[in-house]
């Protein structure tokens, strides 16, 4: 069986997977990285959206050998310290999660939009969604939050 | 109530958000347990089927394969119960059937539970499952409504002729005869609603421990009410007491009704560990969770309204067809009675009411409550009904909602509840102005100026809420209690620990209970924390569903705190020695009345801890719970007010304004309330516009995957416009009425007389739900000829 190494958050990390075990779970159940999120199993809802290389991808339609020598960003690597990211402070101040389940890959997705537009209009961050399901909000305090954590990050991550 | 700013009625930043936006949320499918095996479900591909010998050789032999069970193995194990029995007409119980767990003899549906694998690993299980042979003998489906009444029709059940489980009726019928003997118009509509598919975001999971040194079962499971799964899964399944098993429903990822009931994979899971002596941990796939998380929905119904010459209400009729499933889950069967035909009042004045039900069983998923459940049907056919009165009669379609309005409270509606207050013109007034109503045929005629054609509509509404008080609902036929409970325990230096026994899963109860209990109390809102989910730490409760919690649970709560209050005030007079009768509480502080002695809830609490002086007779400690049994239902209403573009050429509809005015009762935290209305007009804009579970002849579910099932996606919705108009519900000390499913129940029927107030100039007068493109298309077409 293979064996891959990244860096995750930061830190080293390697383990020995099967070649079709999913980033996702080589996330979840090798490094208990619990914050992504596994959804569905069409790549449709995003709960599992993490950072690979600086752009956001669903890491339940990656194979962990594919993000071998790659930087990931889980959740769990967004903050500093204590210190919420914009992103996350602007969801957490515009109420822009509910039950929590698809805030990681909603929070994720957004930083890498903020990345590419550092103010985008409401139509920008609903078409930028297209990729992540939300039952609970009905997205109107998501947007909003994309759109000031967008703002609060002044074109940078 | 202080109302400071972290009390009642501002809108404090949740508890909840600091681990869900870290990744530090406790989800079913985040914990495992030591040694802990993999469990598997084999599922039924056919919907309708004889099943005989089940070969499972081949995938107990499988590699890391420790067992595999069938429904013959757990043939002694008690069938999977539902929670309410309804009466016919004809005063005769429902037709009951058993549902066992895993299937023996007969699987039903496509997704019934035909097998457990477990495994080392869960590919290793899902591998081995291949490997099961199932000797089948398919026999005919019956996946629809008019599929299972047709003349010769397969029984689901042999012992539900014509597969009907009840026919049901509320109101007088004799009365409502004569109302329209009476009428000088009569309106009819024929309308479906649509049967959805709930999707919260969370797949269902669980895992079940079982100890063989103490004899304890846990099972962590993604449920709304632990103690209800306790309680159904303890007592009436596996038979075992209560004191033996725990449930513990953590982070749950939404419920939206579909984590109310209690699942055949909890049972199986519970067992199954007893039987190894090790975790057993199952994680749905959403392929899975398409065909057997409960649907919602799905009824078939006809209605006519009888009016007099000026257009007050005489008298309405409902007949309403309603598809249960293949088995009866939870509530599945007060959701088309007891949560339906009750609502048939709506805000009206309407002085004879009639509604019928009939229920049957099909080869489909078990129907269950999904947001709203019942009360979305019976708003739906009710608003459509009333807006083609306006039309066949000339009339305003606002006008005639007024002309009709209670203004009289307590109102005693023709079919059984009783409202206690509210004010209807105050939310349709502010809804009018908040959509700027008056100027929508400029909006008309600029839309069609650019080849649009635009429309408005609107729906005047209430529902039945804060389920409920548990006398009337056992005179109804439920087999539960559906009172709340509430401890708050103030710890030796102030801090406060409170339980509910609610379930929070996504509601922000963390938040907003903390507020109730910190501004009663005056303590600091972070020394408020709220512990739910779990059996073995809370009081006995019935979870969250039916916009309860905070109605019910929240007084539950608002009870404890006075008792810790009274009793606080019976330890600071001993210390200030003074009669309890002269101690006031205000501000966290305990005070002789007309004088500056006082001592904090901190004093009191560290003596009630700490008894050296002590009144003599009094119970150390400071700790209370109540129960809360509602005296009624709460009544929430309001109007919303949906506008429609359509493209004629192409049938596409937007929905480029949704407006609503709400009465809510007693708002804790406007954030959260509000955050509430977006995700229930989220779901009701969703049924209208774009959701519809479908199931070909044969049983299989055509509409099994996001790729197929439409859900609301954040470029379909726009943002909302939420007013907010506040009476008081008069029977309970809050005030409150309830928000979860405000949404989802009032904007439906909004969307679409909006969408034929669109397309009425092309002589089209009737839209079903979701209105696609397609069909809209289609509907333009025909009245073309």
């Amino acid at each position: 069986m293979p064996t891959v190494t990244m860096t995750v958050n930061g830190m080293e990390r390697s383990g020995t997977v099967e070649g079709r075990t999913l980033l996702v779970d080589f996330l979840r159940e090798h490094l208990g990285l619990t914050g992504t999120h596994v959804g569905c199993d069409t790549s449709q809802c995003g709960a599992c959206v993490v950072h690979v290389n600086g752009s956001s991808v669903k890491s339940c339609t990656s194979l962990a050998v594919q993000a071998d020598g790659a930087d990931v960003t889980t959740i769990e690597g967004l903050a500093n310290g204590a210190d919420l990211h914009p992103m996350q402070e602007a969801f957490r101040e515009h109420h822009g999660l509910q039950c929590g389940f698809c805030t990681p890959g909603m929070v994720m997705s957004a930083v890498d939009l903020a990345n590419r537009n550092a103010d985008p209009s409401e139509h920008e961050v609903r078409e930028w969604l297209e990729g992540n399901l939300c039952r609970c909000t009905g997205y109107h305090n998501i947007v909003k939050a994309v759109q000031a954590g967008a703002r609060a990050m002044g074109g940078g991550s | 109530m202080s109302g400071n700013g972290t009390g009642i009625g501002a809108s404090v930043k949740r508890k909840e958000d600091a681990r869900f936006l870290t990744g530090r949320g406790r989800y079913t499918d985040d914990i495992n347990l030591p040694g802990q095996l993999y469990g598997y479900i084999l599922r039924s591909g056919m919907a309708h089927a004889k099943i005989g010998a089940v070969h499972t050789d081949a995938a107990r032999a499988a590699p890391g394969v420790h067992a595999v069970f069938t429904g013959k193995d757990m043939e002694g194990v008690g069938g999977i119960p539902t929670g309410w029995l309804i009466h016919s007409k004809d005063g005769s119980p429902m037709v009951e059937p058993g549902h066992p767990a895993l299937a023996i003899d007969k699987v039903r549906y496509v997704g019934d539970c035909v097998a457990i694998v477990v495994a080392e690993t869960a590919e290793q299980a899902r591998s081995a499952a291949n490997l099961i042979d199932v000797e089948r003998e398919e026999l005919q489906a019956v996946a629809s409504i008019e599929a299972a009444e047709a003349d010769g029709a397969p029984l689901v059940f042999d012992e539900a002729p014509g597969n009907v489980c009840y026919d049901w009726e509320v109101g007088d019928r004799a009365a409502t005869d004569a109302a329209f003997d009476a009428a000088d118009h009569v309106v009819s509509i024929d309308v479906v609603n649509n049967r959805l598919i709930p999707n919260a975001i969370e797949p269902r999971a669980a895992i079940a421990n079982y100890d063989p040194a103490t004899g304890d079962y846990t099972l962590y499971t993604t449920s709304q009410n632990p103690h209800l799964v306790r309680l159904l899964l303890g007592a009436f399944v596996l038979g075992l007491p209560e004191h033996k098993l725990r449930i513990v429903a953590p982070d749950v990822g939404g419920g939206f009704g579909s984590k109310i009931p209690h699942y055949a994979e909890e049972a199986i899971l519970t067992w199954t560990a007893g039987q190894l002596g090790r975790p057993v941990k199952w994680t749905c796939e959403r392929l899975d969770a398409f065909k057997s998380d409960t649907h919602g929905r799905d009824h078939i119904s006809t209605a006519k309204l009888a009016l007099d010459a000026d257009g007050h209400f005489l008298g309405l009729h409902v007949t309403t067809k309603a598809n249960l499933g293949a088995y009866l889950s939870t509530f599945a069967t007060c959701v088309p009675t007891y949560l339906y035909g009750i609502l048939f009042a709506g805000p009206y004045t309407t002085p004879a009411v009639y509604c019928e039900v009939k229920s049957f069983f099909t080869n489909t998923v078990p129907v269950d409550a999904l947001r709203g459940a019942g009360r979305p049907e019976a708003t739906y056919l009710l608003e459509r009904l009333v807006d083609k009165a306006a039309v066949e009669l000339g009339m305003d379609r606002v006008e005639i909602r007024r002309k009709n309005f209670i203004r009289e409270f307590p109102y005693q509606t023709p079919v059984a509840l009783q409202y206690d207050h509210g004010d209807y013109d105050a939310t349709l007034d502010l809804a009018l102005k908040a959509a700027d109503w008056a100027g929508f045929e400029g909006r008309r005629a600029e839309a069609a100026a650019r080849g649009k054609r635009r429309g408005i509509g609107i729906s005047t509404f209430i529902e039945a809420c804060g389920i409920a008080p548990s006398a009337v609902v056992g005179s109804l036929g439920a087999r539960a209690g559906l009172y709340e409970s509430g401890s708050v325990r103030v710890h030796p230096t102030g801090s406060v620990s409170v339980f509910t026994g609610t379930h929070s899963h996504g509601q922000g109860h963390e938040t907003t209970f903390a507020q109730i209990v910190s501004d009663m109390l005056g303590v600091d809102f972070d020394a408020v924390d709220v512990v739910h989910g779990d059996s073995a730490k809370i009081p006995f409760g019935m979870g969250t569903y039916g916009s309860r919690s905070l109605a019910v649970g929240g007084t539950a709560i608002y009870l404890a705190v006075e008792k810790v209050i009274e009793k606080g005030k019976k330890i600071a007079a001993h210390l200030l020695e003074a009669s309890a009768e002269d101690i006031e509480f205000e501000n966290g502080s305990f005070t002789v009345a007309g004088t500056d002695r006082s001592k904090t809830l901190g004093e009191v609490a560290l003596t009630a801890y700490v008894p050296h002086n002590y009144p003599e007779g009094l119970e150390p400690g400071l700790e209370e719970t109540a129960f809360y049994d509602p005296l009624n239902f709460t009544f929430p209403a309001g109007t919303h007010i949906a506008e429609v573009e359509v493209d004629p050429e192409t049938g596409e509809v937007e929905l480029v304004a949704v407006t609503g005015a709400d009465d809510v009762g007693r708002i804790i935290n406007p954030m959260i309330v509000d955050g509430q209305l977006h995700g229930g007009l989220a779901h009701g804009i969703g049924q209208a516009l774009l959701e519809e579970c479908v199931y070909q002849d044969d049983g299989q579910l055509e509409t099994g995957s996001y790729m197929n099932y439409t859900m609301p996606r954040a470029a379909d919705l726009p943002s909302f416009n939420i007013n907010h108009n506040t009476t008081l519900c008069t029977h309970n000390p809050l005030g409150a009425k309830g928000v979860g499913e405000v949404g989802s129940i009032g904007v439906p029927p909004a969307v679409i007389n909006a969408v034929i107030d669109a397309l009425r100039p092309l002589g089209v007068n009737d839209m079903s739900m979701p209105a696609t493109s397609q069909r809209v298309w289609q509907a333009i077409q025909r009245a073309n000829g």
